[in-house]
């Protein structure tokens, strides 16, 4: 199916991003335009298809004149911006923000469904996370096995909301919400019931194919065989947009 | 990392072959351990296979579970500790090793992150004991407590209890991130292991 087209009215702006001279459409934000143009860019909660959450904080770039920091996917672009994406703040706080996370619940790779096919565990890597230099929290999280089909393991879970995001805005049943704060927040099915209870889930399994990490999987999967599959989001997401 | 701006030998990474080497040349000594890890590290570092006859022409291994002498040296220049900080002879070790090599690697996830060791840790540590020794047992129920080291409340990554000077994550690290790294040291340069290795590996 064809991408719907182009407004007519959208502007195109032209911008540096790392001194590469880009042009853009001025309804586009940073993030899509470095993902255009294969510029890396590490990110967690964003994900094409889906609304803007920017909470996981790893896409912040630095733009010429400003004295903060902005997240790359919540941020458009305009006229001669000038955008770093690859600075040396930017690589020391990504890599901070990757080891909170580990140290944050326990992502014990090694004996994960998800291990070689998970988006925290690469960015650990690709950010020269060989260690946490924070303490481990090591605080205990409860495991939901309730439903036939998945699993949700909140040790796992980093709440970037892509499974809240996709459930209620391509599936439209809107079964995963967030409840409490700080370290306590967790992704909950319903009204915090059991999975596997839920009235409202339809068991697309689209919130496990998105979930970047091992907290969500299918039933039966053992170390490293979760191989998840996010190809349907864009297609879907285009459907929508175009009705 | 100031201990690793002296490496007392010079090597290229590549470790060519030398004909009629005679080992005069100054090597460099390497202790190794395993702390609470289930020796696969070790296994890894024995997966070298024939690049170990290349490595033993840079390298003396003075004390390891690979070698036979029983005690750590008095000074070593490379120490590399597989496994995390469990009980107290692991804490022991870990220390002592710290005081006697100049560089000391932590070589795998247990070590590094704590790994399957550290999934006791959320519960207190009767209640571990209790799981392991009482109720799941029929016969004598008891808690071993002569001739074994006392466990610690906590497990924990090495560079938790000392410093460390080289991480290399990997359940276990591949043996060529392990080739990578220890070619790296005897090259005098600083090793950076998520080029080769990562958590989970």
């Amino acid at each position: 199916m064809p991408p719907p087209p182009t407004p007519a009215n959208v502007r195109v702006v032209t911008l540096t991003i790392d001194g590469q001279d880009l042009s853009a459409r001025a309804d586009e934000t940073i993030i899509e335009v470095c993902r255009e143009n294969q510029i890396p860019i590490p990110s967690l909660c964003y994900l094409d298809g889906l609304s803007i959450w920017g909470a996981c904080r790893l896409c912040l770039v630095e733009i010429a004149g400003q004295g903060r920091l902005f997240a790359a996917c919540a941020t458009q672009v305009a006229e001669g911006m000038q955008v770093l994406t690859n600075t040396e703040r930017l690589r020391r706080y990504r890599r901070t923000i990757v080891e909170l996370l580990f140290a944050e619940r326990s992502h014990i790779c090694s004996v994960c469904v998800s291990n070689g096919h998970c988006e925290l565990q690469h960015l650990a890597q690709t950010c020269g996370v060989d260690h946490v230099r924070v303490p481990y929290r090591q605080a205990r999280y409860q495991m939901d096995s309730s439903h036939e089909l998945f699993r949700l393991d909140h040790n796992r879970c980093i709440l970037c909301t892509r499974c809240v995001r996709v459930c209620d805005e391509i599936e439209g049943a809107h079964t995963w919400d967030l409840m409490g704060r700080g370290s306590d927040c967790l992704v909950i099915t319903d009204l915090a019931q059991p999975w596997g209870d839920s009235e409202t889930c339809t068991g697309c399994g689209k919130c496990v194919q998105v979930c970047p990490t091992g907290a969500l999987v299918k039933q039966g999967t053992s170390a490293g065989e979760m191989v998840k599959d996010q190809h349907f989001l864009p297609i879907l997401a285009r459907r929508r947009q175009a009705r | 990392m100031n201990r690793l701006s002296v490496a007392t030998v010079v090597a290229p990474a590549s470790l060519p072959p030398m004909a009629g080497e005679t080992g005069s040349m100054n090597k460099l000594s390497v202790a190794t351990a395993w702390l609470d890890g289930c020796s696969g590290c070790h296994m890894s570092f024995l997966d070298l296979d024939e690049r170990l006859v290349d490595l033993v022409r840079y390298l003396d291994i003075l004390y390891s579970p690979l070698v036979d002498a029983k005690h750590l040296p008095e000074r070593v220049d490379v120490g590399i500790l597989e496994g995390s900080v469990s009980n107290a002879d692991d804490l022991r070790q870990a220390q002592a090793f710290r005081d006697r090599c100049r560089i000391l690697i932590s070589l795998g996830d247990c070590a590094v992150n704590g790994n399957v060791p550290s999934m006791r840790n959320p519960y207190p540590l009767a209640a571990v004991l209790d799981r392991a020794y009482r109720e799941n047992v029929t016969l004598q129920p008891q808690v071993p407590r002569v001739g074994v080291p006392a466990l610690l409340p906590r497990v924990r990554p090495l560079h938790e209890v000392v410093a460390v000077d080289v991480f290399v994550p990997g359940c276990p690290p591949p043996a060529d991130a392990i080739f990578y790294v220890l070619s790296e040291l005897i090259a005098g340069r600083t090793p950076d292991s998520t080029q080769v290795t990562r958590f989970g590996a």
